[in-house]
């Protein structure tokens, strides 16, 4: 979705966005995990990307720039900041990648696992995990755009997304466990 | 248990990041082994799994009515011409309403029920709540219908079109009540009405291209009933949505 300098006027604004916003919707929900803290934080998020428009910059992509600014007001947000407290160091993340697990398939069915358990694990996740694996899987956007909408290096777009397919892998095995056990 | 080559690319493989030399590579290497066979398919079943699950949260539309009229005040210029125009209108049309009947007596009843189909379409445009049952899937919406009004139709198939369904709502015209359908094309809202014949009266306007208040109105008849189709996006537009409504019969 690279935006050109013919489209950047004024009116073209609303044309560009709205597309985005059931999406950008489904994303503020998932951070703030609240209807109305999501509604805020969509609201917010076009103000000011209608207001910035005028500095975007033509040939780069319109929608990582607007889930960028809508993560960065997340951020700022008692909610954001609540939950961004245990978000890890990037430079620890630039490091090696962990060794590979070494799971059998059969320890996680993912195509008989129901939607409400991988929405529960996904629920579960630290927010920087859970965001970087919506991004991907869901809006099915490329490691370049999650760059972008994340403001972090490619590589950390790699690790972090190792780890968090990981982690999820976790959660969805601890809430298995769980299930079992009741 | 994936070969020690591939184990760090195996998810860039499977987001489509990996080179076009190395994915080919790692192609041919999946072929002849089991281990990283399995553990690719096991992944694509959790982005897949992820994906589905992913989807969970949709806005209503009275939140994006409140959205889009956000930006739309802070463009004072696109609200005149857009906006303006429409709102005048229906005032208009309101004043017109409440002036005496005889001034009404030469009017030919199509144009009186096209003005009327007009005013329906800005009034739900105006309104905070323009649909009183919101979804985008056609089998939510048919279905609401039942026991509302007397009769049934069909909606057609949007997938590959470029027009989404918002949702719906019961509407009256001579005091009987119809179906109005609203759906989204880019950034206009076109509303569709549907009646039985005997609400339109004697009134035809028959299938010609019809315009009221400077609305695009497209209109048919079939099974008893009468189609209108009416907004401010372009004729073409209404075309296309009018085929797809008759194909779904």
């Amino acid at each position: 979705m690279d935006v050109s300098a013919a489209d950047l006027q004024p009116d073209s604004f609303e044309e560009l966005a709205m597309p985005l916003f059931e999406q950008l919707y489904n994303f503020a929900h998932w951070l703030t995990q609240n209807r109305d803290e999501a509604e805020d934080l969509v609201q917010e998020t076009y103000a000011k990307a209608l207001k910035g428009f005028v500095s975007f910059q033509p040939g780069t992509n319109f929608r990582a720039w607007m889930y960028r600014i809508l993560r960065n007001t997340f951020l700022t947000s008692r909610t954001g900041l609540k939950a961004t407290m245990t978000m890890p160091l990037d430079a620890e993340e630039d490091g090696p990648e962990l060794a590979v697990e070494r799971e059998t398939p059969e320890t996680i069915l993912f195509e008989r696992s129901d939607r409400e358990l991988l929405q529960g694990a996904l629920d579960q996740l630290p927010v920087h995990f859970r965001e970087i694996l919506l991004l991907c899987e869901v809006e099915e956007m490329s490691y370049q755009e999650i760059s972008v909408a994340l403001s972090i290096p490619m590589g950390t777009v790699m690790s972090r997304l190792s780890r968090a397919r990981r982690a999820l892998r976790e959660e969805i095995r601890k809430m298995q466990g769980a299930g079992a056990k009741a | 248990m994936v070969c020690d080559a591939w184990a760090e690319k195996l998810d860039a493989y499977l987001d489509g990041e990996l080179p076009a030399a190395e994915a080919r590579a790692f192609g041919e290497h999946l072929r002849g082994c089991a281990g990283c066979a399995a553990e690719s398919l096991r992944r694509v079943q959790q982005k897949l799994a992820v994906r589905a699950a992913g989807r969970r949260f949709t806005p209503d539309a009275a939140f994006r009515a409140r959205i889009q009229q956000s930006i739309a005040v802070r463009k004072p210029a696109r609200w005149r011409r857009l906006w303006f125009p429409a709102l005048a209108g229906a005032t208009v049309l309101l004043v017109a309403a409440l002036l005496p009947l005889s001034l009404h007596h030469g009017r030919r009843g199509d144009e009186q029920v096209l003005s009327e189909l007009a005013d329906l379409h800005v009034a739900t445009l105006a309104s905070a709540n323009p649909v009183d049952v919101v979804s985008t899937d056609r089998h939510t919406v048919k279905p609401w219908f039942a026991g509302k009004i007397p009769f049934t139709f069909n909606l057609p198939e949007l997938q590959d079109s470029p027009f989404t369904l918002v949702g719906a709502k019961v509407s009256y015209l001579h005091q009987s009540p119809g179906a109005e359908l609203i759906f989204r094309v880019r950034q206009h809202q076109i509303s569709v009405f549907i009646f039985q014949e005997q609400a339109v009266g004697d009134a035809r306007p028959d299938d010609a291209v019809q315009t009221a208040l400077s609305f695009n109105v497209r209109s048919w008849s079939h099974n008893g009933l009468r189609y209108f189709v009416i907004g401010d996006a372009s004729g073409q537009d209404l075309d296309k949505l009018s085929e797809l409504i008759k194909s779904a019969g």
